[in-house]
């Protein structure tokens, strides 16, 4: 069976997940995820003709909390498992691309 | 010969605004500015694995009153998508967002454009969002992130291509910024970051009947509408200068950029290509639900909006004759303008020296306390009645002014001010007789004016005024001012005669 993706395809996504992988491990992802891929792909044979396309399996709709402060946990509790800290901060590697929302 | 240029600039915005609830948009972590880092986090806005989030209705209804205001189309369904990113002030590795079916779209606001005539701005969309948390870059080697930010519900406002120069967006921005505040959905404080914008701009540049078109630059996370005014200015030259310096620079065959605003330079700076654009991945988030709206909830809430600022200001300005000043300083606040209504109750009458009274002396006084004026003046009701007395003649304008100071000592609330006149001595004295008594003694104790108003061309013009002070002195300022000045032309003119 063809692979569904290509090793291009892998280092793309390895890329925007922010993962560094070896010439090896690409290839092993391609292989895997392929065969993932290839499971799922299973679910484009059932004929789906007039069904109309939905975002989730239940149908539950509006489900909302009120607008009520609860306790937080502390910045203790929410730093218990950082590897480095700064105050009540979390420390990380320098990052420089400034894109965000 | 170089053929002339004509240029014209294209701007669509893109505009964050943070809405007030007292949580954030998926947990019950309360949004506190200034808190210490990462004290108001829990797991679902930390990301933590086996969390759930479920929507804040009161984020949700504030976001369909604010896109309501705006004009805009309410989905009957929508539903909220992971936004993949990876970036630390992002634990979950993606933003809760809205993608194909935002709960807003296709409005428009009004701004003023030249002439008085108004500039229609398109809406194209308005969805709800949560805010990412932040970095610090300020440590060496390293980045410090608080996530007290993560999860802040925001609504995002995408406009149409519209606008076409620096003054319309600022407008346009400033506009928003009122509406929310009206609307009650955001104290839209640009000092606390809860208002950000991102221009796109390119410009069409016509030369000798062609029509170029120059990239489009995307200024990231501007936080002032100046930045948003001089960012659009200094852009609009700066693509027509690159354009001309190589005319390959153009849509489709230069690449799209983000720019960064540097105010201390007063330039945009180049970030980064748009060809190396993310790819974000967008899937509907299976932890939360779709909701729908109904037309007739929908037309409750719409009925439920309060007036907004711009209708209601030509309101003031069409139906009472104030001036367009005036009225915006009335609009400006939503309690007072709500006040004014109340207390004017449709008398055109009393709008002018209600106007006058309440935007000098009271709000004189509501800044020294720095309160806005609707907290310090009495009730509806009561400051009718004040302005009425002044405007029947019951007591004078000074005497008005003098009780409406007193009683915002007390601040708010009914007071009886007719009583309030009567105790103080103010009521005024409408008995001619009275009033000629005591303008025969001023003339007698003030010869010299008296004199000046006869016969000295210098001084005739103010010698009535002085005495009309003097009368009104004599009386303890019970006189009808408009009386006692009819009463002394009245005298001068009699004795120039004899
Ligand atoms: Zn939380």
């Amino acid at each position: 069976m063809a692979k569904l993706l290509t090793e291009s395809d892998v280092r793309h996504i390895a890329t925007l997940s922010r993962l560094q992988l070896s010439d090896n491990e690409i290839a092993m992802m391609t292989e895997e995820l392929s065969a993932i891929v290839g499971y799922v792909d299973q679910l484009s044979e059932v004929d789906v003709e007039g069904v109309v396309p939905t975002a989730h399996a239940v149908e539950v709709q509006n489900v909302f909390r009120d607008d009520v402060v609860r306790d937080s946990i502390g910045a203790d509790k929410a730093l218990a498992n950082a590897p480095e800290r700064e105050e009540t901060f979390f420390k990380v590697p320098k990052v420089l691309d400034q894109d965000t929302v | 010969m170089v053929a002339s240029l004509t240029t014209k600039t294209i701007v669509g915005l893109e505009i964050h605004v943070q809405l007030a609830t007292r949580t954030k948009l998926f947990c019950g972590c309360a949004l506190e500015f200034g808190a210490t880092p990462n004290s108001r986090t829990c797991p679902v806005c930390l990301g933590l694995p086996g969390s759930l989030p479920v929507m804040n209705r009161a984020a949700f209804d504030a976001s369909v009153r604010f896109a309501l205001a705006m004009n805009c189309k309410i989905a009957t369904y929508t539903k909220w998508d992971r936004k993949s990113y990876y970036y630390p002030d992002l634990p979950k590795n993606y933003q809760i967002s809205q993608y194909d079916l935002p709960l807003g779209y296709e409005g428009y606001c009004d701004i003023d454009g030249d002439e008085g005539q108004s500039k229609r701005i398109r809406i194209r969309r308005a969805h709800l969002e949560e805010d990412a948390g932040k970095n610090l870059h300020d440590v060496p080697g390293c980045s410090l992130v608080d996530l007290n930010r993560t999860g802040t519900p925001l609504l995002e406002i995408v406009t149409e291509p519209d606008i076409d120069c620096a003054q319309d967006a600022f407008d346009f921005c400033t506009g928003l910024q009122k509406l929310a505040v009206y609307l009650g959905v955001s104290e839209a404080s640009m000092q606390k970051g809860q208002m950000r914008f991102e221009p796109n701009i390119n410009v069409e540049i016509t030369r000798g009947g062609e029509v170029f078109r120059t990239p489009i630059a995307e200024v990231k996370n501007l936080n002032s509408f100046r930045a948003v005014r001089d960012a659009i200015e200094y852009e609009s030259k700066r693509q027509v200068q690159d354009w001309l310096a190589d005319e390959d620079y153009v849509f489709g065959k230069a690449s799209n950029e983000n720019r960064g605003w540097n105010a201390d330079k007063q330039m945009t700076e180049y970030q980064r290509s748009k060809e190396a654009a993310h790819d974000y991945r967008y899937f509907p988030d299976p932890d939360l639900m779709p909701v729908t709206t109904t037309a007739d909830w929908v037309d409750s809430v719409r009925k439920e909006l309060p007036e907004s600022p711009t209708v209601r200001c030509d309101r003031l300005v069409s139906a009472f004759g104030l001036s367009q000043g005036d009225a915006d300083l009335i609009v400006a606040d939503r309690g007072d303008a709500e006040l004014f209504d109340a207390a004017v109750d449709g008398d055109k009458k009393l709008a002018k020296r209600m106007t006058s009274l309440m935007l000098g002396a009271a709000k004189k006084s509501a800044n020294d306390r720095e309160l806005t004026v609707s907290t310090v003046l009495p009730s509806a009701t009561s400051w009718q009645q004040l302005v009425r007395m002044v405007e029947d003649g019951v007591v004078n304008a000074s005497a008005g002014e003098r009780l409406l100071l007193e009683a915002m000592e007390n601040t708010a609330g009914e007071i009886d001010f007719e009583q309030m006149a009567k105790d103080r001595n103010l009521v005024q004295v409408q008995d001619v007789g009275q009033m000629s008594a005591w303008v025969e003694q001023v003339f007698t104790e003030n010869d010299g004016a008296v004199q000046d108003a006869l016969s000295n061309p210098k001084k005739a013009k103010a010698a009535p005024g002085f005495l009309t002070g003097k009368v009104m002195q004599v009386s303890g300022g019970k006189a009808d001012p408009k009386v006692v000045r009819q009463l002394i032309a009245a005298k001068i003119k009699e004795m120039q005669t004899e």
